[in-house]
């Protein structure tokens, strides 16, 4: 037993197909799945060095080499969608990263189990709605003549904004909306990993006479920072992706300057130009970019991991 | 000094408490806005002031949408989506994550990274389109919708980190009955991974149910679009009903009315299923959270 164990271990050969086709066969649908839907489109990224002719198909479409991304970086097009991009994800850094984690501070600072339960309830919700739905509820609360915003800053003795029409304003709309759809969802992780602090610290914490706002800088915040750095990683790693549901279904022609981004440009060029070859260098790119930035993150994640362990 | 403490404790409490009531209410009153406006005659929209609670109700914006054909096309084709494309995919991740689960799986570490490998790398939108719409042909059809997005990498993990935890103890057990691989994770596994099969089913049944943008790619039928797609033309692009209509045998009622009426419609399914949500979302994100 032993030294078959060890022999099989060394070398997988066709007869452990042979002698395992069941569980290959139960892995045949996801495997074809696999390979046709995501390694299909893998291999027609060929496109973005070529002129796509679909009744040429794709390996017989002429080559251009670096022509599609040549143009993409003298164009004046690709580089402001680039940079809109980069602005809405780092002011989604700097204002909604944080936003979950005071969430889930408050909410553990909370001893009524059902208010907090509430709260949690009904912070949860907008996450499961489409941002088709939330685009048109953010329409309607941001409506210059009803919505309660513009309501109260008339009020006050302001004119009304038009924000989702606005160029000075579309980008807090983007970020403010992002927020209030997910902010409650994104607590979980944070009040998961509260409850994982020794509760002891707490109680020797009081009775050292430790206010509460001391207890949360000086007990919930390092228990938890392991945690946020390692979200603050991924969010970084992700800087290069946008949110096409949301950004799609908000934009319109008066904020094109700040709302197009890269999903949506490359959705323009690629279905509706068909512009195959060039959106896809497009995509390409951002792709490329994104998987380096991910695959940083994934290691550095690891490499604090392992830190943390001792 | 004890009562200072406790004052503290009060003043600390009214500000923990005002904050997040403050956060519930900013949640709670978008929707509450679009019950009311879905609700309210056409003069009452057109009061200045805010629309949180009804004042006068009436049902016309409900009528409206419901005798619109289109939505009722659109909703019957999201809940055909939503089940079949739920279901498959289920049965594909279930069986590929048990096979995957198992150690002695061939080149088990080989295959998964090949499966991995997608969620960070991917073709992107136009070579999927050129794949789906030119090479395959599906174009126009259900299975546009349901099988490029069939499986995903992460859901794959999850069921598969699930799966390896149930002791192999079993399985020999049940292999010494002469059970055979099928046989076993019907009557041991399945069983056995009820959250995980309704964390992952909520995750997948919950994005067709949201799902717009391939309805939008692939569809080309007006009566084969899916109902998001059409909530979308309806309230942000402004496709009319009184255009669609023609005719115009109803009495006009604010279309304002009428596209709330249809968003609350939407939203109602998911509401239902709410409590299920929460809780095998919340159990999933937890699961999901540990290290792979």
């Amino acid at each position: 037993m032993q030294k078959t164990m060890t022999i099989s271990a060394k070398k997988t050969t066709w007869h452990d197909y042979k002698k395992h086709s069941t569980l290959f066969i139960m892995a045949m649908p996801l495997f074809l799945y696999f390979f046709i839907f995501h390694y299909g489109p893998i291999y027609g990224l060929l496109i973005a060095f070529k002129e796509y002719y679909p009744l040429k198909g794709i390996w017989a479409s002429d080559w251009v080499g670096f022509e599609h991304f040549k143009t993409m970086f003298q164009g004046i097009y690709f580089i402001p969608v680039l940079k809109n991009t980069l602005i809405n994800s780092l002011y989604n850094l700097i204002f909604g990263f944080p936003a979950p984690i005071i969430l889930a501070i408050l909410l553990n600072e909370v001893s009524n189990r059902r208010f907090k339960k509430v709260i949690q309830t009904v912070t949860y919700f907008p996450h499961f709605i489409s941002w088709v739905v939330l685009a048109g509820i953010v329409y309607e609360m941001l409506s210059p003549s009803r919505g309660p915003i513009n309501i109260l800053l008339t009020m006050l003795g302001f004119e009304p904004i038009f924000f989702v029409a606005d160029v000075k304003w579309f980008r807090t709309v983007l970020v403010g909306s992002n927020i209030w759809k997910e902010i409650g969802w994104g607590s979980i992780i944070y009040l998961a990993a509260i409850t994982n602090i020794d509760p002891t610290l707490y109680e020797v914490a009081k009775i050292d006479g430790a206010s509460r706002l001391q207890r949360i800088f000086y007990i919930t915040l390092p228990g938890i920072a392991n945690v946020v750095i390692i979200m603050l990683i991924f969010a970084v790693g992700k800087i290069i992706n946008d949110n096409f549901d949301q950004i799609f279904n908000l934009m319109n022609n008066r904020v094109m300057e700040v709302a197009d981004v890269i999903s949506t440009y490359t959705y323009r060029e690629g279905i509706k130009e068909m512009n195959y070859g060039y959106a896809t260098a497009v995509g390409l790119f951002k792709n490329t970019i994104s998987f380096t930035l991910v695959m940083g993150a994934n290691w550095l994640a690891k490499k604090m991991g392992q830190e943390t362990l001792f | 000094m004890r009562i200072k403490k406790s004052r503290e404790n009060i003043i600390f409490d009214i500000i923990v408490y005002g904050i997040l009531l403050g956060m519930g209410i900013m949640t709670i009153v978008p929707f509450l806005q679009v019950i009311t406006i879905s609700l309210s005659p056409q003069e009452e929209l057109a009061k200045y002031g805010m629309h949180i609670l009804p004042q006068k109700i009436t049902w016309a914006g409900y009528e409206r949408v419901l005798s619109y054909g289109p939505i009722w096309r659109a909703y019957l084709n999201t809940i055909i989506r939503t089940v079949s494309g739920t279901a498959l995919s289920i049965m594909v991740l279930i069986l590929g994550a048990y096979a995957l689960s198992k150690p002695y799986f061939p080149h088990r570490k080989f295959w998964t990274l090949i499966i991995v490998f997608t969620m960070y790398f991917s073709g992107g939108l136009i070579p999927r389109y050129i794949l789906v719409n030119n090479v395959l042909k599906m174009g126009n059809t259900l299975f546009a919708l349901i099988i490029p997005g069939l499986a995903s990498g992460f859901n794959l993990i999850i069921m598969r980190n699930f799966f390896s935890n149930i002791s192999l103890s079993y399985e020999e057990a049940a292999k010494i009955d002469g059970a055979n691989h099928f046989q076993i994770l019907r009557h041991v596994y399945l069983p056995l991974s009820k959250p995980i099969i309704a964390t992952v089913s909520l995750w997948v049944g919950v994005g067709h149910w949201n799902e717009w943008f391939d309805s939008m790619l692939y569809i080309r039928d007006e009566n084969k679009q899916v109902l998001q797609f059409v909530l979308r033309k309806l309230i942000l692009e402004g496709t009319s009903v009184e255009e669609e209509m023609a005719a115009g045998t109803q009495i006009f009622v604010n279309s304002d009315t009428m596209k709330m009426a249809a968003l609350i419609l939407s939203m109602i399914p998911v509401l239902m299923i709410y409590p299920f949500l929460q809780k095998h979302f919340v159990q999933g994100l937890k699961l999901g959270g540990v290290k792979e």
